[in-house]
């Protein structure tokens, strides 16, 4: 029989009640039983990025998390990113600088982005790239995706 | 002056500049809904079992504990399906394998499930005995005499090769070689070009394993209506092609399929053949009648979608000491894997490659395409381009070394120029190629350079700089292979004179919808904003031969043209019916229909929508266009002008090289490309990073290691691709040779900027260190080996036919 637990965690400035599988993973949480699907699954072992979520503030790869970890945390997904006006400049940003192509890595670079921001407000190029180490991208050979981070950091000065 | 009385509406163009691609903020808020994200109401899930041999009969498959296992709907053998139809382009492939295994990633079982978990605990509950077969795990045994046979003739009761009607697919009535293509090409006469030659060189040359790595992996949900039509969400590049050979394999007609694609987490030529579990989940939703969604996950991404063909090549080339090149003679072996997909008909690119980049007066191709025990290679971003460039652009140097010319002047001696007829028969109408050389050259000082690194070659310090030259030449205005390369396009105005663009080309990230829209507000005098693109569903839009070749802003984006200048005639000549003017004085400028040659509006064009609506004589601005580009088909010998226009580019790409660690670091890209004219500047500027980055992993990085039949490093953690801090300083610019059937003048360019990376880094680490490395990639391990003399040339006898 599969244990359950209660966890009790803030997601996205709600408070939220569940009962989870102790195996479940957290990414399943949000996708699944959630069903917010901005948070993508990329690899399932924490290499790409795609599943970038905030949690106390620190960037984490959702895919690496059990469900239960979530207890008594203060998590952020891309869904809630939507209240945050610097995430509104970065997500713009994104758009106006052509770092979008197929998207699917957008919401964990968002993300990460978010949390480079917050860190490193002046942050420079070589910075940014080290910060967007562990978001893999296929398509846009990330040099725009820097341009949009670095913009954004330059905006917020 | 009055400006509030008369304003003067002016001509503003949209093209060549930066525009925002309409989906970005869809997909950078996460609201953009993949088919990973999609939840049909009803819908199972389903899991595969896979083959856990690399070759081998199968003989016996139990599912009855998979069955027993509660939540489990339906489980499907190769015998619950008797009606299935072999796949693929020499249809040879059977989705489910019943009797034997020819590699690790076929199909042996699969499930629908209430859940995935289900689904995989029932995978494990099924038993297969396998009796294991010789394991072919290189080209160069497949064609061998002796080798085992990886598609044996069925045997009857005798042991006798079954009789087959004539034409049965290779998957029934099997093959009695490896060998699973041949191509032969010629123009001109080498014997004679060699024996005027000064210098000949000849060298062999080893491409890799390498794979698409799409972020979004493979998926598909396929329905049954209650009427048996079925319904599929997929992520295929070719819609159309699709609709027809689904219908094939379930023995219905075309109209009762219908394929949504949501929008597509990469494509890059991945999605461009039907693959098994396609056909198997169609199998599963027919049985389970309900909805079933399959989704990969990132290890079956890695073991069971295609790759880029591995290939063998020996490269003759000769030239006189003028610097003229006098000829080519290649041979290659490609591995097919065991199935043959897209990849085994590469050779088309290939040999325009090396009968066509240069001209040359004698070229002579001969490629083998062998059945091996391997994953099986598809269609990659470059389709064999890569290939083939990474060993005509070293021996190009190699050439110019040898006859003491600079590697620039000797290309620029032998390069193409417009109004060219090749040897192949292609026709070069529009031609940037020289300018792009001399362009990507000076921008990166690359003769100084070249110079100066050879003279620092021997200084001391363990790090060598170095810097290199290639060139590509590749479709750039469709390729017609099918018998059309057209496409379609409805354009519908509304009462707000808002644009509705439907249209066959499928969106695949690459900002095919932003480009449209684009061309289709520059004749119709309207901001992007004011077009809604609906491209992703086969009852809905116009045909198209798929997303591939290059070749969707070319033809897509005259099929748009076409239309939205149909309409603009239609309105023009309402307004001035309307307003008693003649309409070859009237324009369409900023929402208005305007004086053409003052810019006066004359009346808003919403305006004018709605009169035509609501008049006695009520009409829609609803029009339809269909493109079929001007080229040919090739004929037998592989001759003929196959696309509308051609696309060139050189790169030069610089690198230095520790001589102590063999790292290669790719310091910097100049890359100039003629793209005809600069459409979307964002989009194009995005595309071609987005390939150098692509050909740097090529060359530098990713290689799926295959030993003996498995793929050792199915996971971004083993297999590298190029991170954000490893990324070359980039110079992007672009020639306009203004092509004359182009949209506004442009030439395809998705699959160029990824083509000459590898070679031109093999071409500067030469540069670096004088050691050349024929064999990818340039892992450190490798160039640390190729340095100390200790790399193994790649060899092989160039194989004939008896």
């Amino acid at each position: 029989m599969l244990l359950k637990h209660d966890i009790e965690f803030t997601l996205n400035g709600v408070t939220k009640r569940l009962t989870v599988d102790v195996t479940m993973n957290a990414l399943d949480l949000l996708r699944d039983v959630v069903g917010l699907t901005g948070t993508k699954y990329g690899c399932g072992e924490g290499e790409c990025g795609a599943c970038t979520i905030r949690v106390d503030g620190e960037t984490r790869n959702s895919c690496l998390m059990f469900a239960v970890d979530f207890d008594g945390r203060d998590i952020v997904t891309i869904e809630g990113l939507a209240a945050d006006p610097k995430a509104d400049a970065l997500r713009e940003s994104f758009v106006e600088h052509g770092a979008v192509q197929c998207g699917f890595c957008t919401p964990g670079m968002v993300m990460q982005a978010s949390h480079i921001l917050d860190a490193h407000p002046d942050a420079d190029a070589e910075t940014i790239k080290r910060g967007l180490e562990g978001n893999l991208c296929r398509c846009t050979g990330y040099k725009k995706i820097v341009d949009a981070v670095e913009s954004a950091c330059c905006g917020g000065r | 002056m009055n400006v509030a009385e008369k304003p003067v509406i002016t001509a503003d163009s949209l093209i060549g500049q930066r525009i925002q691609k309409k989906d970005a903020p869809e997909k950078a808020a996460g609201k953009t809904r993949y088919i990973q994200d999609m939840i049909v109401p009803g819908m199972l899930h389903a899991k595969i079992l896979r083959s856990s041999r690399v070759h081998a009969r199968i003989r016996s498959i139990d599912t009855s504990a998979a069955k027993a296992l509660p939540g489990v709907h339906v489980v499907l053998t190769a015998a619950d399906v008797p009606d299935q139809q072999p796949i693929g382009v020499a249809r040879d492939h059977l989705p489910l394998k019943g009797e034997r295994v020819r590699s690790l990633r076929d199909e042996i079982a699969a499930v629908a499930a209430d859940s995935e978990e289900i689904a995989e605990a029932a995978l494990k509950l099924i038993r297969v005995e396998y009796e294991d077969l010789p394991v072919i795990a290189t080209p160069e045994d497949a064609v061998k005499a002796d080798a085992p046979l990886i598609h044996p003739a069925p045997l009857d009761a005798d042991g006798k090769p079954k009789t087959v009607p004539p034409k049965t697919p290779i998957a029934f009535a099997g093959k009695a070689d490896n060998i699973a293509m041949r191509f032969d090409y010629t123009h001109g006469d080498v014997a004679a070009a060699e024996a005027e030659s000064d210098v000949v060189v000849e060298d062999t040359f080893q491409l890799h394993y390498v794979t698409h790595c799409c972020m979004g992996v493979s998926g598909v949900i396929a329905e049954f209506d209650a009427s048996g039509n079925l319904l599929m969400y997929s992520n295929t590049q070719v819609p159309f092609l699709h609709k027809r050979e689904f219908a094939e394999y379930l023995n219905i007609d075309p109209s009762r399929v219908r394929i949504i694609q949501p929008p597509i987490g990469g494509g890059f030529g991945s999605k461009l053949d039907i693959y098994p579990f396609e056909v198997i989940c169609i199998f599963l939703a027919r049985a389970a009648k309900r909805p079933v969604k399959m989704v990969f996950t990132r290890k079956e991404e890695f073991l069971a979608s295609p790759t880029r063909q591995p290939v063998l090549l020996t490269l003759r080339s000769g030239c006189r000491k003028d610097g003229t090149l006098t000829f080519r003679q290649v041979h290659t072996l490609h591995d097919n894997g065991a199935y043959t997909s897209w990849g085994a008909t590469t050779p088309f690119v290939m040999m325009q490659t090396f009968s066509s980049l240069y001209r040359v007066p004698a070229c002579d191709y001969h490629t083998t395409v062998a059945y091996t025990n391997n994953p099986y290679a598809g269609s990659f971003r470059g389709y064999g381009n890569l290939q083939a460039t990474f060993a005509i652009e070293q021996h190009m140097d190699m050439l110019a070394e040898r006859i003491g010319m600079d590697p620039l002047d000797f290309r620029l001696k032998n390069a193409q120029e417009a109004g060219e007829v090749t040897g192949q028969g292609m026709t070069f109408k529009s031609c940037g190629f020289r300018e792009c050389l001399t362009t990507a050259a000076e921008r990166s000082d690359y003769r100084k350079k070249h110079a100066d690194n050879l003279a620092h070659r021997d200084a001391p310090g363990p790090v060598k700089r170095g810097i290199g030259i290639a060139s590509m030449l590749h479709v750039g205005g469709g390729a017609k292979i099918y018998p059309s390369d057209g496409c379609g396009t409805i354009l519908k105005l509304d009462d707000f004179a808002n644009v509705t663009l439907i249209t066959g080309a499928s969106e695949i990230g690459q900002g095919s919808e932003t480009v449209l829209s684009q061309l289709v507000c520059e004749e119709l005098g309207l901001p992007i904003s004011a077009v809604t693109v609906v491209n992703n569903d086969t009852a809905i839009t116009p045909w198209d031969v798929g997303v591939h070749a290059s070749r969707t802003t070319f033809i897509a984006g005259n099929s748009a043209i076409g239309a939205a200048r149909k309409a603009k005639a239609k309105i023009l000549a309402a307004a001035a019916k309307k307003h008693g003017c003649d309409e070859a004085t009237l324009d369409l400028r900023g929402g208005f229909v305007v004086v053409a040659e003052t810019g006066e509006p004359v009346v808003e064009l919403a305006r004018l929508m709605r009169n035509l609506h609501f008049s006695d004589k009520a009409e829609l601005v609803m029009t339809t266009f269909y493109y079929e580009p001007p080229s040919v088909h090739q004929d037998k010998a592989f001759k003929g002008d196959v696309s509308a226009a051609y696309a060139w580019a050189a790169q030069v790409v610089e690198v230095e090289v520790d001589t102590d660690t063999g790292i290669v670091k790719m310091t910097k890209v100049t890359g100039t490309h003629d793209v005809g004219r600069v459409l979307n500047r964002l989009g194009l500027e995005g595309q071609i990073e987005g390939g150098v980055v692509m050909g740097q992993g090529y060359a530098l990085t990713e290689n799926l290691i295959v030993e003996n039949g498995v793929t050792r490093n199915p996971n971004f953690r083993d297999y590298k691709l190029v991170t954000a801090p490893e990324i070359p300083e980039m110079d992007i610019t672009f020639v306009e040779s203004m092509d004359g059937e182009g949209p506004q003048g442009a030439k395809g360019v998705g699959e160029a900027p990824a083509i000459c990376i590898a070679a031109a880094a093999a071409n500067a680490i030469y540069n670096a260190t004088g050691v050349r490395i024929f064999a990818l990639p340039f892992t450190p391990e490798a160039v640390y080996r190729a340095l100390r003399g200790k790399a193994e040339k790649p060899h092989w006898e160039a194989w004939q036919p008896e």
